[in-house]
């Protein structure tokens, strides 16, 4: 008890003294999110601030939110939490600032894997990463008498023995919920089989190729291993899958890996058999069928310099080393100076190690994924062939590139 | 009332429709025949965490924000956007016309561009919920205005419950509930003796459980404004068909009906105006695999993280005039009445 006094005691004098630690603002910052613990925890660490307000609006619905919450002038949220995915349609309605200077001034704590550069200018911070990856029942696959997947093809065999031997009906999980969910598993399988989305230096869609027909038809034979409802499962309702027993193995983002069995309600067996392992290559490839990502801050473009500065102190605040504890550091897999992965983190770290293709920080992109996420339900339903589908997916981009000026 | 005086009367609420409905209608058809400016692309050396650094495209701002001083509404386009493969699709129909030989490869391929499919379903949806929410919602009036005078306030209320329910909550509620591990979906999969049963993974269910959650939504509507009608039945016109031996549903048939035709058509009118706009029970029900609606494809462009502003005002367009179509036999009956009465 002493000692740990004692520990305090010297560890706040630290804090004090150091005026890198300190946090005092002049202007008023607001932050537009997402919602989940990791992205609180960071808002939470730059609200310590004083001197002027800290306001945050967290929300899953932060992407249909933050071009126009930054678009105004000056705008409402002068910084917005992002990804490699969402930070592209900020910097296509050029609604975030240049950094350059602001780092040079008050970013002496951030590593440099932290800056996330377009070109000569630092667009964001990142302070975090995530992959999805295989969370998968070690106890079922005992059982089963097979080994820990590190293929798609391998993850097949495992699921047709826990099925053959009456151990689950549906051992697979996978969020194919017709939208968003199915692109991002189609944008995995099909990296992971060495595609690209586009024809190199151009917008013109790529995936109508062998690469997506492959895809496609590893995820239609993994489909067969699911819950019938598979396509209107998102994450949450896999994950619900998972902790109820219904589900053995199944590809899931390293975000969620620390939550995975600690809600209420989890069957003993879940928590006591529930492993995480590396993200799963396909077709012979070396590199995981997944994709890689960070989450990030930037600043908004249309606020005053004070602001921008407040913004930026506060929020290199929030990602300080001294934030990480025993409650966030479980939270995700921090980029921060000092962060030591707990076993949670195991899978995103893999997935780096491994070379895993970050997801595609093109203008276009966005609209590739919603084409995707529209088109690949009808194949997955038994009703068009894989060519077809994936024709359709390149008309429907095609046409939402042609008007939002990408493509003649 | 003369025209001086109407004026006067009519000028307050004439301007708000001006403003908060003629306005924004103007405002959405002028975005959907602009479209935004070409992008300037250049390459450029990303950095990123964990991966380093790579050369990736990304847009030239400074040439970008100087097309758009120019012009700021846009790149004018007409009716490009209309006839596109997302919305009217005109070419890829002409290319399906002149290529397929059978009606039936015709309409398969037809069905596979995303408006038409969603035209399917939303006119299917329209012409079956409507007439059923009409058929219940009377039934439901007939029965309660049937019961003892103690009993009517509490059906009415349990009547009139699936209506206060929020749609979204209602339509969700819903789908756990026919999930296949969730009350109607199990008892479903017991029924069926098939363990792999799932109404949620067949597009013909899957219809079906939206009418059937369309008509349970709306029926109270249809039911309260049919109930207000039945306390203005005139009750000699029952009596001399009680008197004359007619059965009850000889009452029902020559006497109720014919004096609830206008709140009929009324409901009606509503009613194809809602179905058409069908969206919260295809989110609800996470039905995007199975049903598309017009509306579904004004969220996807709007909600998704490039937002298609264009193609989503064209599609608002085209639901208006959509609606005005739907409409139109009613209206044109309505004016018919109207001068008919005068």
């Amino acid at each position: 008890m002493f000692l740990k006094k004692i520990a305090l005691a010297g560890s706040l004098t630290a804090f004090a003294s150091s005026a890198g630690y300190a946090c005092e603002i002049t202007d008023r910052v607001n932050i537009v999110g997402n919602e989940f613990a990791a992205i609180q925890a960071v808002a939470a660490a730059a609200k310590e601030c004083t001197g002027a307000s800290v306001e945050s609006n967290l929300t899953s619905e932060h992407q249909t939110i933050n071009v126009a919450g930054l678009s105004g002038n000056p705008s409402e949220y002068t910084s917005a939490i992002i990804a490699n995915s969402s930070i592209v349609a900020l910097m296509n309605e050029d609604v975030i600032r240049p950094l350059n200077d602001l780092v040079e001034k008050h970013g002496q704590n951030l590593q440099p894997g932290q800056l996330i550069k377009i070109g000569d200018d630092i667009m964001a911070i990142a302070f975090m990463a995530n992959a999805q990856h295989l969370m998968y029942r070690k106890d079922v696959l005992e059982q089963a008498g097979v080994e820990v997947p590190t293929t798609y093809e391998e993850l097949l065999e495992a699921a047709e023995a826990i099925r053959a031997q009456g151990i689950m009906q549906n051992p697979v999980g996978g969020a194919y919920a017709a939208g968003w969910n199915l692109a991002q598993e189609f944008n995995n399988m099909f990296l992971g089989y060495g595609g690209t989305h586009f024809k190199p230096g151009s917008a013109e869609p790529n995936v109508n190729t062998e690469a997506g027909v492959k895809a496609l038809n590893m995820m239609k034979a993994l489909s067969e291993y699911m819950n019938p409802d598979f396509l209107t499962h998102d994450s949450n309702a896999t994950n619900a899958e998972y902790r109820a027993g219904n589900v053995a193995i199944m590809n899931m983002w390293g975000s969620r890996a620390s939550q995975q069995t600690t809600t209420e309600g989890v069957l003993q067996e879940v928590i006591d058999g529930h492993a995480i392992a590396a993200p799963l290559t396909v077709g012979g490839g070396t590199t995981p069928a997944s994709t890689l990502w960070w989450d990030g801050w930037t600043v908004g473009k249309n606020i005053s310099d004070e602001e921008a500065e407040a913004t930026f102190v506060a929020m290199t605040h929030g990602v300080r080393p001294e934030m990480l504890n025993d409650e966030t550091t479980p939270l995700a897999v921090w980029l921060i100076e000092g962060y030591e992965p707990a076993d949670d983190a195991q899978g995103v770290f893999d997935a780096a190690k491994m070379g895993t293709t970050p997801y595609p920080m093109l203008p276009y992109m966005g609209l590739m994924h919603s084409a995707l996420g529209n088109e690949l339900a009808d194949f997955m339903q038994g009703k068009e062939s894989a060519e077809q589908a994936l024709a359709d997916v390149e008309a429907a981009y095609r046409a939402a590139a042609i008007e939002q000026g990408f493509l003649q | 009332m003369r025209h001086k005086t109407f004026l006067w009367f009519f000028l307050p609420t004439g301007l708000a429709m001006l403003l908060f409905i003629a306005m924004p209608i103007v405002s959405v058809v002028i975005q959907s025949i602009y479209a935004p400016h070409p992008a300037v692309l250049v390459e450029v050396e990303n950095c990123t965490p964990l991966v380093g650094c790579t050369t990736e495209t990304t847009i030239d701002q400074e040439a970008t924000a100087a097309l758009r001083a120019e012009q700021p509404l846009g790149r004018f386009v007409g009716l490009d956007i209309y006839f596109d493969r997302g919305h009217l699709a005109i070419q890829e129909v002409g290319e399906i016309w002149a290529a397929s030989d059978t009606w039936g490869d015709l309409f398969s391929e037809v069905g596979n561009l995303p408006f038409y499919r969603a035209m399917a379903f939303t006119l299917t949806f329209t012409f079956i919920v409507t007439p059923l929410t009409i058929i219940l919602g009377l039934v439901i009036a007939l029965a309660v205005n049937s019961l003892h005078r103690h009993l009517k306030g509490l059906m009415i209320f349990f009547s009139l419950l699936p209506m206060i329910v929020t749609p979204l909550i209602g339509s969700l509620i819903l789908f756990w509930m026919i999930d296949s591990r969730g009350v109607i979906g199990n008892a479903l999969v017991n029924l069926a003796g098939d363990p792999d049963f799932s109404l949620k993974a067949s597009t013909g269910l899957m219809w079906v459980a939206l009418m059937v959650y369309g008509v349970w939504s709306s029926a109270p509507f249809a039911f309260v404004v049919f109930y207000a009608g039945l306390q203005t039945l005139p009750k000699d016109q029952i009596e001399a068909a009680q008197i004359d031996g007619a059965t009850r549903w000889q009452q029902v048939k020559f006497v109720v009906v014919p004096h609830l035709m206008p709140l009929v058509t009324f409901v009606a009118l509503i009613q194809l105006m809602d179905n058409f706009k069908v969206f919260e029970p295809i989110i609800g029900f996470s039905a995007g695999a199975h049903a598309q609606s017009l509306s579904t494809f004004i969220f996807n462009d709007l909600g998704g993280e490039t937002r298609q502003l264009s193609s989503a005002a064209a599609t608002s367009v085209i639901t208006i005039i959509g609606v005005a179509i739907l409409l139109s036999p009613v209206l044109v009956r309505t004016w018919r009445d109207f001068k008919g009465a005068r």
